[in-house]
């Protein structure tokens, strides 16, 4: 881990991040959006990982311990919705599931 | 002594309010008590003041009851003023007014609103007379405002015709424009003196305002405009005819007897003011001239008994504004009291044959009620006798003629005026007689249907009574040195100045208006009674004038084109409010935005996540740039 310069780290959280966000943005199956979702938390996750390695603090480690814990919440909660939405109308398209309106 | 002024103020409010409060609990019997005894009540105490007064004329006294208010150094006190102009006042209003409410307890026996219609009355005869005893202008100007709307109440009275209704509206309306000046004036006075009490005001204004300057013209014609509108004289005349579609009686007391010479007070009140502007004095002799005329003309023209008075009771405040203008204030005074006593007296009469007749209003359907209702046409004809002004037995006759006189004789006078004022008196008698002649003589056209009880005929005997001698308490200076009411008048208002050459000449004006008056029933007699071909010539080939004065020289119409017409158009163009786009604008372009914004809620998520990224991007952008 030492040699490798923080930099390139956080560029690598930037696009596993960047991938994610695209991946919520196109997809249109909620499954789907749901992993991508979990790749942005992993990706905001490795930027604590190399920032506390960078400041010798464990704060980093910590952080991504909430995050995966926050993480796995967030997918048992989204997949119960999903299962629901399933349930409810047959698809899991978002485009179709549009009912809630402004 | 004092203390009784204010219980004659109190007594008809009292009546007001117990008759508006309890008046659904009270029988008829008690309504009547109430409504009748409050003001009876109050003339008697009037009438206690008065003695006192005549006996002690130079006692002069303000009762002062409370403090209004008090803003800015503006403390206008509710305060009663006693002196010899406002004691004549309030000796016709309160005991004309009884006699009338006395009437009226019997001609309104029948009617639902018996208790609603003494409480009106009541009420007039309060504000009545807090605008003749007000000491200060505010204190009138509130007297002025409430007879305005006892008037309208009282005109709407049977409010379940719509013509009735709008009638009252019209008086209202008009008369509001005379009252929106005279509030002006208000402010122009109080702006320059700092108070509105009278008797300050009447101090000052000769040492501030010089004679004939551009201010005192200025709160003069704005006054005059109040008076105007409310004594309907030209050009506010029209709301009165249309009046008539009250109940008789209030028609006598309020159209006739008392709130209609409410603007000869003001302008006898305020004279020092009107004194100091010659223009607008001589404004007001040609307003009562032109009135009198005009109104005189129209009379002549009328179908309805009633319409025949309202355009009689213009006509003759219009010799009371022409007394005003040349400065014969004692004769407006004493013209005022005489035509109060001998048109109520009409009024009532008139009101006494429309019941006989079962409502009918129209003249050419009556005929041949001398014999039906004895005692109604004789107090008819005293009173139509007084009005036509027949020579030495009559009250008008000394009245009218004092104002024909000065009308001539004044430093202020003039013979167009004089002329005016006689050919006015010549018409008087042909339009008064005629009434008479198509009323109670020929043929009997419609039965009699209710003859006239006790109640309604005991005030029509005493204002008869009071219509033929109450002249002799002032005779005119060639027939002895007998002028009571001038020097009981005089020791409030200013006397008059004559010519000393024309004085000799009073004999023969005297004789002119004596023959005019009698030439003028015999017109009628032989136009009316006789029918001679001569009449039915002139009033076949007539038809056009016959209308144009039907309808009061058609200035219905005129205001109809030139203000009605106009303000309607207005108003219906102006019907989304001009001012109110600015508002309705900014409410409109929020909505627009609104309504972008909302599309952005399309419930479609991949939107939203596109728009929380594209916002993300402009924020970092920001943030990086800066």
């Amino acid at each position: 881990m030492d040699n490798i310069p923080m930099e390139t780290g956080f560029i690598i959280a930037g696009i596993l991040f960047t991938l994610g966000l695209t991946g919520v943005m196109i997809r249109r199956n909620v499954i789907f959006m749901l992993m991508s979702i979990e790749i942005m938390l992993n990706a905001a996750g490795l930027a604590f990982v190399f920032a506390g390695s960078f400041w010798q603090q464990a704060d980093g480690q910590v952080m991504f311990i909430f995050i995966l814990a926050v993480a796995a919440a967030e997918v048992s909660v989204g997949l119960a919705l999903i299962i629901l939405i399933y349930q409810k109308f047959k698809t899991l398209d978002v485009d179709k599931l549009s009912k809630m309106k402004g | 002594m004092h203390s009784l002024i204010e219980w004659i103020v109190l007594l008809p409010f009292a009546g007001f309010l117990i008759l508006s409060v309890l008046g659904k609990y009270l029988n008829k019997n008690l309504i009547g008590a109430t409504g009748v005894g409050s003001v009876g009540i109050s003339a008697l105490l009037t009438f206690i003041v008065g003695a006192g007064f005549l006996a002690q004329p130079t006692q002069i006294f303000t009762v002062s009851i409370w403090r209004w208010f008090d803003v800015a150094g503006f403390h206008p006190q509710i305060a009663f003023h006693i002196d010899s102009l406002s004691v004549v006042f309030i000796f016709v209003i309160t005991f004309v007014g009884f006699l009338i409410h006395l009437y009226s307890a019997e001609f309104m026996k029948d009617d639902d609103g018996y208790a609603r219609f003494f409480a009106y009355m009541n009420l007039f005869v309060g504000s009545m007379l807090v605008l003749v005893l007000a000491d200060n202008l505010l204190l009138l100007y509130l007297g002025w405002e409430g007879v305005g709307l006892c008037s309208f109440l009282l005109i709407g009275f049977w409010y379940k015709e719509p013509d009735n209704a709008a009638a009252a509206r019209k008086a209202f309306i008009v008369t509001r424009v005379g009252d929106t000046a005279m509030a002006i004036g208000l402010f122009l006075l109080f702006y320059h003196f700092n108070t509105l009490d009278i008797r300050t005001l009447l101090g000052e204004i000769p040492g501030q305002w010089e004679m004939g300057s551009p201010l005192a013209t200025t709160a003069a014609f704005l006054l005059l405009g109040g008076a105007v509108g409310k004594s309907a004289q030209l050009p506010l005349q029209t709301w009165l005819p249309d009046a008539m579609a009250g109940p008789s009686p209030v028609s006598a007391l309020i159209h006739a007897a008392t709130m209609v010479t409410a603007g000869v007070y003001l302008i006898a009140r305020m004279h020092i003011l009107f004194i100091q502007s010659p223009m607008v004095m001589m404004v007001i002799a040609i307003v009562g001239a032109a009135t009198l005329l005009i109104a005189g003309f129209s009379a002549l023209a009328q179908y309805d008994i009633k319409k025949v008075l309202a355009y009689s009771t213009i006509s003759q405040i219009g010799y009371m504004f022409l007394a005003l203008g040349v400065g014969a204030w004692s004769a407006a005074i004493f013209h005022f009291m005489i035509h109060a006593f001998f048109k109520a007296l009409l009024f009532l009469g008139a009101g006494a044959v429309i019941l006989a007749m079962h409502h009918e209003h129209d003249m050419f359907k009556m005929g041949g009620l001398k014999k039906q209702l004895p005692v109604t046409f004789w107090t008819f004809l005293i009173g139509s006798a007084s009005l036509a002004a027949l020579p030495l037995v009559t009250a008008g006759f000394y009245s009218k003629d004092e104002i024909l006189w000065y009308a001539w004789a004044g430093e202020r006078g003039g013979v167009w005026l004089w002329l005016a004022g006689i050919v006015g008196a010549l018409i008087t008698a042909v339009y008064t007689f005629r009434m008479i002649f198509i009323t109670f003589y020929g043929e009997q056209k419609t039965e009699v249907h209710q003859k006239p009880g006790v109640l309604i005929k005991i005030p029509l005997v005493v204002l008869a009574i009071l219509s033929l001698v109450g002249g002799f308490i002032n005779l005119p200076h060639n027939f002895g040195h007998f002028d009571l009411f001038s020097q009981f008048v005089t020791r409030t208002l200013p006397g008059i100045e004559i010519d000393g050459e024309v004085e000799s000449l009073e004999w023969v004006m005297q004789l002119i208006s004596a023959v005019l008056a009698l030439v003028g029933v015999y017109l009628a007699y032989v136009f009316y009674l006789k029918r001679s071909s001569v009449y039915e010539d002139i009033s076949a080939k007539a038809t056009v004038l016959k209308k144009f004065l039907l309808y009061g020289w058609s200035f219905d119409a005129l205001y109809d084109k030139l203000f009605v017409v106009p303000v309607v158009t207005l108003a219906r163009i102006n019907k989304g409010d001009f001012i109110d786009f600015v508002y309705t604008g900014i409410a409109n372009i929020n909505l627009f935005f609104n309504g972008l914004l909302s599309k952005t809620q399309n419930g479609n998520v991949r939107w939203y996540i596109m728009g929380i990224a594209f916002g993300a991007i402009v924020l970092i952008a920001i943030i990086f740039t800066l």
